[in-house]
């Protein structure tokens, strides 16, 4: 309670004087999304697990909460957060997870992280305290906004705890790799894509598609038998899915910058200048272009994703970018005022992390 | 029960002629002959002649309504199949229907990508029934499905028997289009995995028509499971199996379908379907698994193992899909079957944690006896969500009045108990002032920030779902937090 008064009073600081805020857990995504503004606003002090029962497949935790901790909490009852969300870092937070929205592979198969929201707690702009959705599965009382919060960086507020839905980890899981190019790799996830499979997670780079099955033991054993390919051993099959969500794979490691393209998984081959990298069955591109970001370029990249039905957003800048580029994709008017609107009620004196999402 | 008040035929007249003047004669209704059909929604016992009703059979259509109301300051219901449970499409007095019933068409099915692009109008059934082919279905299967629509389904976030394993509508629309009442049209979500900005679709999907009118929606259509078996197993008491339901789960098992009907119920559906359900058990368990033949062998055995150990007294396997659909027949039809055996029946909605079910039971059937009103349950057990069909006469005096009284204290338990007022049927008129005991007036007020968000000028659905700070003092009750009564100066009665 003491650490909630002392944030409540930092909010309401911050909006008599107009000082922006910089909501903070580990800092493992501070270069993500755009510049960072403002005095910290530590969530750390908002630790620990409020409740966990694995029967209800739900964990309640404060923002602050090391994602470590949730995830050995989980392990040990043989259970997982389903999208497979990055660290990107030791030090990352439950809250941190929630406000930056990302997921890993698993995302084509089990949903991303808005899809596992159950309820949040939320202090606005005006210090109150705002409770939505809650521990239940189904739940249609009020607008879904802790689902709103989930990807929103912080924009409308300062969540205070989360409630999520957890999965059983799957009882087997084999990885797979396939000599392949990279049309033929759009083209076979389309199709497995389309028929009763346990594909987990599907990766494409730089002709090798690899590809991850998880569920029943027949299931998975079936698939390995009617698949083919190369099956890699577990520790190096770990290493792999862990090296694309944290993205420590050497394909992340060239210099340049780094943009996400989500594009529909039909989409073709993307012809773009740079290395390329496919993941969540077509789904998600990664693309890594040398040299700094200018708009100009970024408005090429954007133009030809928005043409086949998708959004890029500019990732990670190369090191030293001083490029001119806006991180995310321009909003259309009337969904930029929609935009407004929301920022304004829920944060009237525009002090969350302004400029860090829009 | 909210009183009816008749449409001012002069002002019917004026608005009337504004749309006439601007669409085709057969997209506007006015004679109350014609009007007198959408009256209600599935919450018959809530009423409301509509001023005027709108059938447009385009986008462009849509916007020249919005245009017009807006202009005129007339609030608007939109309407689907009008299955709704929650009295989400009842009209107002002075306001304009928009029935998407000739919006019907399955614009584009995509099997490559797995998506359905459809009008707001299409039945859900119909969408896995023109998927077929390609061996791919809509997996949200609520129990309305042949006739409700999918833009109400999108209104309500609709679930069904197969949520906890396939997920609600949210979890399996990829984008809306929608015609905003600035009369603009915007696109929420999108083709790919995710769109840039805030998740619109995520607020949008659930908003119970209060925030724009859908006009088109693309959903992710799922491979067919090549086989599905189901269990049924009988408890001899409730608790024991609640506790099933949770050895299952806690077994690393989702079943495609979990769900449990207590004696009550059993008793009610066995001579309407004939399923073979054991009549004398506490409480019967539906336990369905899915995917491969292989898959659903290794499953089923693992699910009876558990059930056995979990002190089931008494399990039967489906040994065909003929069997199957009908263990699953009296699920299905136990609302059909409440109104066989009581000519009316009160379908509540609330959502617990499934650790508290012995609890929740034990309260309602408390409440059986100060109400005098019998209830059977039936539980979507895998997520909590919990049907209690309250029995009653409307032609007896006063019946009616204590079975929403019923009702109201059913859903202040599971509020009491950590749940919530609505699971799927969503608020609408009939639990808005439910919305008191759940929401605190800062959540309320944050409610119609997002509503105002979309809709400046109030116009959409604007009596429903969110209830005013005046409403909930009337309703008596209001959530206090930390021991605060919030106005605390403000008189009550």
């Amino acid at each position: 309670m003491q650490h909630i008064d002392s944030l409540r009073q930092q909010i309401l600081d911050a909006a008599s004087s107009g000082r922006p805020l910089r909501i903070r857990g580990g800092g493992s995504k501070d270069w993500y999304g755009g510049p960072l503004a403002g005095d910290i606003l530590d969530t750390r002090q908002l630790s620990g697990i409020i409740d966990y029962e694995p029967t209800e497949l739900v964990i309640t935790a404060r923002s602050g909460t090391p994602l470590v901790e949730i995830e050995a909490a989980l392990a040990e009852q043989h259970q997982m957060l389903a999208f497979e969300p990055p660290h990107f870092g030791a030090g990352a937070t439950l809250g941190g997870v929630l406000a930056a929205g990302l997921a890993g592979p698993r995302r084509a198969s089990s949903g991303g992280v808005r899809d596992f929201v159950l309820g949040a707690v939320l202090m606005d702009g005006r210090g109150e305290v705002l409770s939505f959705g809650g521990q239940v599965m189904k739940n249609v009382a009020g607008y879904d906004v802790s689902r709103l919060l989930a990807g929103s960086m912080g924009s409308l507020g300062l969540t205070l705890q989360h409630s999520v839905k957890v999965l059983p980890r799957p009882v087997r899981e084999a990885t797979l790799r396939f000599a392949m190019s990279e049309i033929d790799a759009i083209a076979q996830l389309n199709l497995w894509g389309g028929q009763p499979l346990p594909i987990s997670a599907s990766c494409w780079v730089g002709g090798v598609l690899t590809v991850r099955l998880s569920g029943a033991g027949a299931a998975v054993d079936a698939a390995v038998r009617s698949f083919g390919g190369e099956q890699l051993e577990a520790p190096a099959a770990n290493a792999f899915w862990a090296s694309l969500r944290e993205q420590t794979h050497d394909f992340f490691r060239q210099g340049g910058s780094l943009w996400r393209l989500s594009v529909p998984s039909i989409t073709g081959a993307l012809v773009l200048e740079g290395a390329q990298m496919i993941e969540w069955g077509g789904a998600q591109r990664w693309l890594k272009v040398p040299g700094p970001s200018s708009a100009a370029r970024a408005g090429a990249i954007r133009a030809s994703v928005r043409a086949a039905g998708g959004h890029a957003t500019l990732f990670r800048r190369a090191d030293n970018d001083d490029g001119d580029a806006p991180v995310f994709e321009p909003l259309a008017p009337a969904i930029a005022r929609i935009h407004t609107r929301l920022k304004a009620a829920f944060d009237p004196a525009n002090i969350f992390n302004p400029g860090r999402m829009f | 029960m909210s009183a009816s008040i008749a449409p001012d035929p002069v002002r019917r007249q004026q608005v009337a002629a504004a749309l006439r003047a601007a669409l085709p004669e057969r997209v506007v209704l006015s004679d109350p002959e014609d009007t007198r059909p959408y009256e209600c929604d599935g919450l018959a016992a809530y009423r409301q002649l509509p001023m005027v009703v709108c059938l447009p059979e385009s986008e462009a259509q849509i916007l020249t309504i919005l245009g017009i109301c807006r202009e005129m300051k007339v609030p608007i219901v939109p309407r689907g199949a009008g299955t709704g449970l929650s009295g989400g499409a009842l009209p107002i007095h002075d306001g304009v229907v928009i029935s998407t019933a000739r919006l019907n068409r399955i614009v584009r099915m995509e099997p490559a990508s797995r998506t359905a692009v459809v009008q707001p109008g299409v039945r859900n059934l119909a969408i896995s029934e023109a998927a077929a082919v390609h061996g791919l279905y809509y997996a949200p299967d609520p129990s309305s499905q042949i006739a409700c629509t999918i833009g109400g389904n999108v209104a309500e976030n609709s679930g069904g028997v197969h949520c906890l394993k396939y997920g609600l509508t949210v979890h399996n629309v990829l984008r809306v289009r929608v015609a905003t009442i600035e009369g603009e049209i915007i696109e929420l979500g999108s083709e790919a995995l995710d769109a840039p900005g805030l998740d619109l679709l995520a607020v949008f999907i659930g908003s119970e028509g209060m925030l724009g009118i859908v006009t088109e929606v693309t959903v992710k259509l799922v491979p067919k499971p090549a086989a599905a078996r189901v269990i049924m197993a009988s408890f001899g008491d409730v608790v024991t199996g609640g506790n099933a339901v949770a050895k299952v789960i806690a077994a690393g098992i989702i079943p495609a379908g979990l769900e449990m009907m207590d004696r009550t119920s059993a008793r009610m559906v066995e001579p309407f379907v004939k399923a073979g359900y054991d009549i004398d058990a506490a409480a019967i368990l539906l336990c369905e698994a899915d995917g491969t033949a292989l898959e659903v062998e290794e499953e089923i055995a693992h699910m009876r193992s558990v059930l056995e150990s979990a002190g089931a007294s008494a399990i039967a396997v489906s040994q065909s899909d003929a069997e199957r659909m009908r263990f699953w027949s009296g699920r299905k039809n136990a609302f059909p079957a409440a109104g066989r055996i009581s000519p009316d029946y009160y379908c509540m909605d609330g959502t617990i944690p499934r650790k508290r079910l012995a609890e929740v039971l034990t309260g309602i059937e408390l409440m059986e006896t100060t109400y005098g009103l019998r209830c059977a349950n039936v539980f979507h057990a895998g997520d909590g969500n919990l049907h209690p069909l309250i029995l009653f006469d409307a032609n007896q005096p006063g019946e009616f009045e204590r079975a929403e009284a019923f009702g109201a204290a059913i859903l202040a338990l599971c509020v009491e108990v950590g749940g919530t007022i609505t699971g799927e049927h969503g608020v609408g008129m009939e639990k808005i002032d439910s919305m008191c005991v759940q929401f605190t007036r800062a959540e309320l007020d944050a409610f119609f920030a997002v509503k105002r968000a979309f809709d400046v000028p109030f116009l959409l659905n604007p009596n429903k779902a969110i209830p005013t700070l005046n409403r909930c003092a009337e309703f008596g009750k209001m959530k206090v937090s930390g021991g605060v009564l919030p106005f605390a100066g403000l008189p009550r009665f």
